[in-house]
């Protein structure tokens, strides 16, 4: 897991519930958390912003745990760097 | 209460369905989807593709030139399905007593939200110094109204609704209740919308609630709604004087009722849904018996199926079974303000008809949704009554029933 990444989903999370970064950990359970239907949605939006990608519905609401999260991401910014690079190629 | 009684008279359309009763019946009936890839606008960049979209409606063939300039796509819809409502029921409003004593309510969500589109991109993106001069009265959500209002010279109570998902059902059975209450005599009421633009798509993209395959209400593989456009609009008289001029008589409407969830802003309730139904139908002075068929909001969405049928089977209890249910939003798309303005023209049709329309692209039974679903094909049954739901986001209610008068 790259811990740029667990850190930086860490953060927006703590932001988006207004708490403590350290009591977030990639061990931690989202259903702990305490979100509804509205605050799943809102928090998919605010990583999509924090890392510019775009979450399939499929997957938005698939994970457990904040580590499960930071995979989620990792192979999203993965298959955007690939795109990007296959872009610029056609370019 | 009163003795006044309400039917409704004249019916008309603009839907992906058909851009008349004619065709939108036939398709209906036959449970013939209209929901296809998006052709009006580019949507490479949205993650769904689909919607049942509006075809081959000639605005040029429908309004003179001027009136074109001032009339944008949801109010041409509005008051293409008014002439034909109009003219199927044969009203003629003869002097200015008739004309005042006739209301004109619609309904649209977001009314000219997106033709809005057009002149932001124009105006940050291309930097453009002035818009055109009748963005203001094109895009209000009254605009349809107010146009139906001046080719008809109809000039009692005139406004529109606007409950999200609810519009067309709160219009129409306010309209219903204007009449039966003795402050008009008639009403051209229904709903119209137009949702199809890319800053539209991409809002609804970000709900997450649109399905990228198709709308499969209460079947298990649902994955969500399909947005649709349109318009649809019904004529209603007082009974006694529709009879006494020889007007058509479609259907009765005999009950209406709404409510609030005062819950949550997206996410349904039970209660809320169960309260309306039952008030619509103390409203009619009906038995739960007398219904044969809901037409359900169904709008194929996790949530909305689940809780509609938990709904229907705590409303209609041991008679439950014997309730046909289908959501026709899966043939003509989830058309938003415009919703309960065309189901109540499907309901209708059912009534006068004798056969109930398709809930199409059903594939599987679901456990959750407990109900009589009308799988894919009609079903040719004469019922008394009907109820025709509509649910909206903000978690308001509005429930109309029919009665047949075959």
């Amino acid at each position: 897991m790259n811990p740029e990444i667990a850190d930086k989903t860490i953060s927006v999370i703590a932001e988006f519930k207004e708490m403590e970064k350290d009591k977030i950990s990639v061990d931690t359970k989202l259903d702990s958390l305490e979100m509804d239907s509205l605050d799943a949605l809102n928090l998919v939006f605010e990583l999509e912003e924090a890392f510019d990608i775009t979450i399939p519905d499929e997957q938005a609401f698939e994970t457990k745990t904040v580590g499960e999260m930071v995979e989620g991401i990792e192979t999203l910014l993965e298959m955007k760097d690939k795109e990007t690079e296959s872009g610029s190629e056609e370019e | 209460m009163s003795s006044r009684r309400v039917v409704v008279t004249g019916i008309g359309v603009v839907s992906a369905l058909g851009n008349d009763v004619n065709r939108f019946s036939e398709n209906l009936f036959s449970g013939k989807s209209a929901i296809a890839p998006i052709e009006s606008i580019d949507v490479s960049s949205i993650r769904f593709k689909k919607a049942a979209e509006v075809r081959d409606f000639e605005a040029a063939e429908l309004f003179e030139k001027q009136e074109l300039a001032i009339i944008k796509p949801f109010s041409q819809f509005a008051v293409t399905a008014a002439r034909e409502a109009i003219a199927s029921s044969g009203i003629e409003w003869k002097d200015e007593a008739s004309r005042q004593r006739t209301a004109i309510i619609t309904a649209t969500g977001a009314g000219g939200l997106t033709d809005l589109d057009q002149q932001y991109e124009d105006l940050y993106r291309h930097n453009k110094k002035r818009t055109p001069p009748m963005i203001v009265p094109q895009s209000m959500a009254n605009s349809a109204a107010s146009f139906i209002s001046m080719e008809t010279g109809v000039c009692g109570p005139t406004y529109t609704v606007s409950t999200a998902c609810s519009s067309s059902n709160h219009a129409i059975g306010l309209a219903f209740h204007s009449i039966r209450s003795g402050m008009v005599d008639a009403a051209i009421t229904g709903g119209s919308e137009t949702p199809i633009s890319f800053s539209n798509l991409k809002a609804w993209e970000a709900l997450r609630v649109v399905s990228g395959d198709t709308c499969r209400p209460f079947s298990k593989d649902r994955s969500g709604m399909v947005l649709g456009e349109g318009g649809a609009m019904l004529v209603l008289e007082e009974m006694e004087a529709a009879a006494r001029r020889g007007a058509p008589i479609l259907a009765e409407i005999a009950g209406f009722g709404m409510t609030a969830d005062a819950h949550h802003i997206t996410q349904p309730s039970v209660e809320g849904p169960v309260r309306a139904m039952k008030n619509a139908l103390e409203d009619a002075s009906l038995e739960t018996a007398s219904i044969g068929y809901v037409n359900a909001h169904g709008t194929a969405t996790n949530a909305n199926d689940s809780m509609e049928s938990e709904a229907i089977n705590q409303v209609f209890g041991e008679h439950a079974p014997n309730v046909a249910v289908s959501s026709t939003k899966s043939m003509h798309g989830h058309t938003l303000g415009a919703a309960g303005a065309i189901e109540a023209v499907a309901t209708v049709l059912a009534l006068k008809t004798g056969v109930l329309p398709p809930n199409a692209n059903y594939s599987e039974a679901d456990p959750d949704c407990n109900v009589d679903v009308i799988a894919n094909e009609a079903r040719e049954v004469q019922v008394e009554a009907a109820v025709s739901n509509s649910f909206a986001f903000g978690g308001l209610n509005a429930v109309l029933v029919f009665k047949s008068l075959n």
